[in-house]
């Protein structure tokens, strides 16, 4: 990711510091219809190393991936476990269909762990090539515990069937630098680098609990390693603290039928086909090749979705100046810029040129992976920060020191708006003017967290813990901060305003892990589509939705090949939102997960759902134990759900006003801003709750949002700790 | 008056094409496929299929999203 080449003296001097504390020699063994059949386990603390077997229950029940990860998680930890405790665990897996080239969208690893913003487990799905290498090396899994007493490095040589825990002491721990780093220790030839990926974070993450892990890449074009980032909640800051400085993963030798599938013919007939439907349809619906996924920026402004100013607001007229056209000046356009081999929607947009203007690297011409819609969104309109070249340095220093860009934008606009509101001052924030705006202020921060100095370092504990601080110090309203908080069990909003979408305000404080996106988007379908406009439509889509996206997790996969591009007649031959489904799409994994795994009983959509299905719910009681995972944690902050201020209110009176007559039933002529906004209010909780009630019953929860007993036997998870868990719950009926 | 979605009301100008109540609609996403009283239209004739007064309108945007 830094263009600086690393000489050989530092090679040596790296080397000359490793010592190995633990070695485990394993037989390598092919893949087998997509499964390893094993599980690694390292444990930092102990310096042991050991594999586990993968029996078939676990395969039928948890599938792969995030259900691998979970119960392996769930076998780990006590239900008092915290994020720092030395049995809290990092576990990373691909799924039985990671690693297939024939495919797009298939290298993803999904990373686990009790997560330090929410103190549940937090899942995130992230490319670069650790994943499916891992796989190939023998591993369905990779789970580490403990904390190490020293720098570690934790090395898997697939090809040679070792592991080894090494002492670390010189390698850097910015990941921009250490990946190059790793790549230069373990990789000599082009051919042996590509085969090299590492997992790291930085020194941000160490100060902070927003940190991320960084996944690496090898790119032979460019003769340098790139990086992919499992954001949210807080797993570098994890890493960190159990002083690892990266896992690596050296496999070389990834071919068309490494997985050893049952049907490769299929594979590759699936894998034609879409990838012919990719070249045609891309350049005419979302232009994911060109553009990433920047180009939602302006369609979220265009309808009010953007959030602004700490999501206050929906658009800007200054939002223009963050379209995708200003970051596509950065953009190398030299080869398409996928983030597996065989994914030819190559959204993966890869910047270079960037003359850094602040920091500690300040003067040094960078590359960075991205901009991704989400950090344009959180660090520039969010913060109101119309800028590229800010939003871009801040997106290539959160990446080197580890930090997750939604977080810290959603954490950032926070503070921002405290202190526009006088609740900070100069003073507390040391002198940072946090004006909504005030690039030089956001990087200022960002750069004490790296140094673990200055109200940065506040900034960085996230949302909950900063409304907590600012009650306790400064005196601030404890209801006003609840209200304009981005936060949900612990973890900040990704980057959507959903005040108009009842149906998203669900999507997100439902979310098993907090409010993230990638379980369900449906803001276009409620609110502008209006396709639905029931609560039950509105359950049901919050069924079906975050189920069959927890799918992709399972799997090893990206969800965008599935419906960031749709076949051409999807919408002649489906209506409603059956073709948001986009069924053709369905049928390939159907006919992809059959051809990997030989498992001629799953035969349609309904039979992967239900495979989801198993997974979330397991997760939704993981929550339980740790302490969540009832109605009172599927709460919202109001400013997610209606207009906080009088402010928010008039910049959209139109609305409001007639949505109080219309839904409300209430006339709004002589009320003052105050009145009409707490009438709004009273109305949009009440539907919040009724939509809660509406997702429960269609989840087969109780009223509290525990699964039943009876749903639990029909999904195949009523472990005895799972039953007595619901139990406990049920009879205390609290 | 046209309605739209079955959510929003739009006055009907004679002449009115599709383009035109996109317009009026602001709905500026170029992806969309839009139907009047069940029929659905062809991306090929927005600018010059004309809506009739009281048209019960369509327009599903097709977006992916996060
Ligand atoms: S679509 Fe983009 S994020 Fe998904 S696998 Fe392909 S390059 Fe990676």
């Amino acid at each position: 990711m830094e263009m600086k080449e690393i000489t050989q003296e530092r090679i040596e001097a790296l080397r000359a510091g490793h010592k190995v504390l633990a070695e485990f020699h394993y037989e390598p063994r092919p893949v087998e219809r997509g499964y390893a059949g094993k599980t690694l386990y390292v444990n930092v603390s102990t310096n042991t190393i050991g594999a586990k077997p993968v029996d078939e229950r676990m395969k039928r029940t948890f599938i792969g991936g995030r259900g691998f990860d979970l119960w392996l998680l769930w076998n780990a930890v006590k239900s008092d476990t915290r994020w720092d405790s030395p049995e809290n665990e990092i576990v990373i897996a691909s799924g039985p269909l990671g690693g297939i080239v024939q495919y797009p969208g298939t290298g993803k690893s999904i990373a686990v762990t009790i997560s330090p913003l929410t103190g549940i487990p937090v899942d995130s799905n992230v490319g670069g090539y650790f994943g499916p290498l891992l796989k190939f090396s023998g591993f369905d899994a990779l789970e580490v515990q403990g904390i190490a007493d020293r720098e570690v490095i934790v090395f898997i040589d697939g090809n040679a069937g070792l592991v080894q825990i090494m002492e670390a002491p010189e390698e850097s721990v910015n990941s921009h630098i250490l990946a190059e780093e790793i790549v230069a220790l373990f990789g000599q030839t082009p051919q042996e680098k590509q085969g090299v990926s590492s997992v790291s974070s930085g020194v941000g993450a160490e100060h902070t609990l927003i940190g991320c892990l960084n996944f690496s890449f090898y790119d032979p074009r460019r003769k340098l390693t790139r990086l992919k980032q499992a954001g949210r909640g807080g797993i570098g800051t994890v890493l960190r603290k159990k002083k690892i400085k990266a896992l690596v993963v050296k496999y070389v030798g990834v071919k068309g039928d490494s997985n050893h599938p049952t049907d490769l013919e299929t594979i590759q007939q699936v894998g034609a086909k879409m990838h012919r439907e990719i070249y045609e349809r891309d350049p005419i619906m979302f232009t994911m090749r060109l553009d990433g996924t920047n180009h939602l920026t302006k369609i979220m402004n265009d309808y009010d979705i953007l959030p602004v100013h700490n999501f206050r607001y929906g658009s800007h007229p200054e939002a223009e100046k963050i379209y995708s056209p200003h970051f596509q000046k950065y953009f190398v356009y030299d080869a398409p810029d996928g983030c597996w081999y065989g994914c030819t929607l190559a959204c993966a947009k890869f910047a270079a040129g960037l003359e850094l203007r602040t920091g500690p690297y300040k003067g040094q011409t960078v590359t960075v992976d991205g901009p991704e819609y989400e950090t344009v969104a959180g660090i520039g309109a969010n913060c109101g920060i119309w800028d590229a070249h800010a939003v871009l340095e801040a997106n290539f220093y959160c990446d080197a020191y580890g930090i997750d860009t939604i977080s810290f934008g959603t954490a950032m606009a926070f503070a921002m708006e405290c202190y526009e509101e006088g609740i900070l001052t100069p003073e507390i924030t040391g002198g940072l003017k946090l004006n909504f705006g005030n690039a030089d202020a956001m990087l200022e921060a960002l750069h004490q967290m790296s140094r673990g100095e200055g109200f940065g370092v506040i900034i960085g504990q996230g949302v909950r813990r900063m409304k907590q601080i600012f009650v306790e110090r400064y005196g601030a309203d404890p209801q006003f901060l609840q209200d304009i908080g981005m936060e949900a069990k612990g973890l900040e909003y990704s980057e959507y305003v959903t005040k108009e979408s009842l149906a998203q305000q669900g999507g997100y404080g439902l979310a098993n892990k907090g409010p993230q996106h990638d379980e369900a988007w449906l803001i276009f379908m409620d609110a502008v589509n209006n396709q639905i406009p029931t609560f039950e439509d509105k359950a049901e889509a919050l069924h079906y939705f975050p189920m069959w996206r927890t799918w992709f997790g399972l799997n090893g996969l990206c969800k965008l090949p599935w419906n960031d591009v749709e076949p051409a007649d999807n919408r002649t031959r489906y209506k409603g939102i059956e073709a948001a489904k986009v069924p053709e799409h369905v049928e390939n994994y159907v006919r992809l997960f059959r051809a990997m795994t030989g498992r001629d009983d799953v035969q349609s959509g309904a039979d992967l759902i239900r495979m989801s299905e198993a997974v979330y719910n397991f997760q939704r009681i993981f929550n339980l134990k740790m302490g969540s995972g009832t109605r009172e944690h599927d709460a919202i902050p109001y400013r997610s759900v209606g207009p906080v201020t009088d402010a928010e209110y008039e910049s959209r009176a139109e609305r409001y006003d007639q949505q109080l007559r219309e839904l409300v039933g209430v006339d709004p002529s002589g009320m003052t801003t105050a009145e009409k906004r707490q009438a709004l209010r009273r109305y949009r909780e009440a539907q919040y709750e009724k939509l809660i009630d509406a997702v429960y019953k269609r989840r087969g929860w109780n009223e509290r949002g525990i699964p039943t007993l009876e749903k639990v036997r029909e999904l195949g998870i009523d472990f005895p700790e799972v039953v007595a868990l619901i139990e406990a719950h049920t009879q205390k009926g609290t | 008056m046209i309605r739209v979605n079955n959510k929003w009301e739009i006055e009907w100008q004679p002449g009115m094409t599709i383009r035109d109540l996109l317009v009026a609609c602001k709905f500026t996403h170029h992806y969309v496929a839009v139907s009047v009283n069940g029929r659905l239209v062809p991306a090929e004739e927005y600018d010059t299929w004309l809506v009739a007064d009281r048209d019960e309108v369509q327009v599903i945007h097709i977006i992916a999203g996060g």
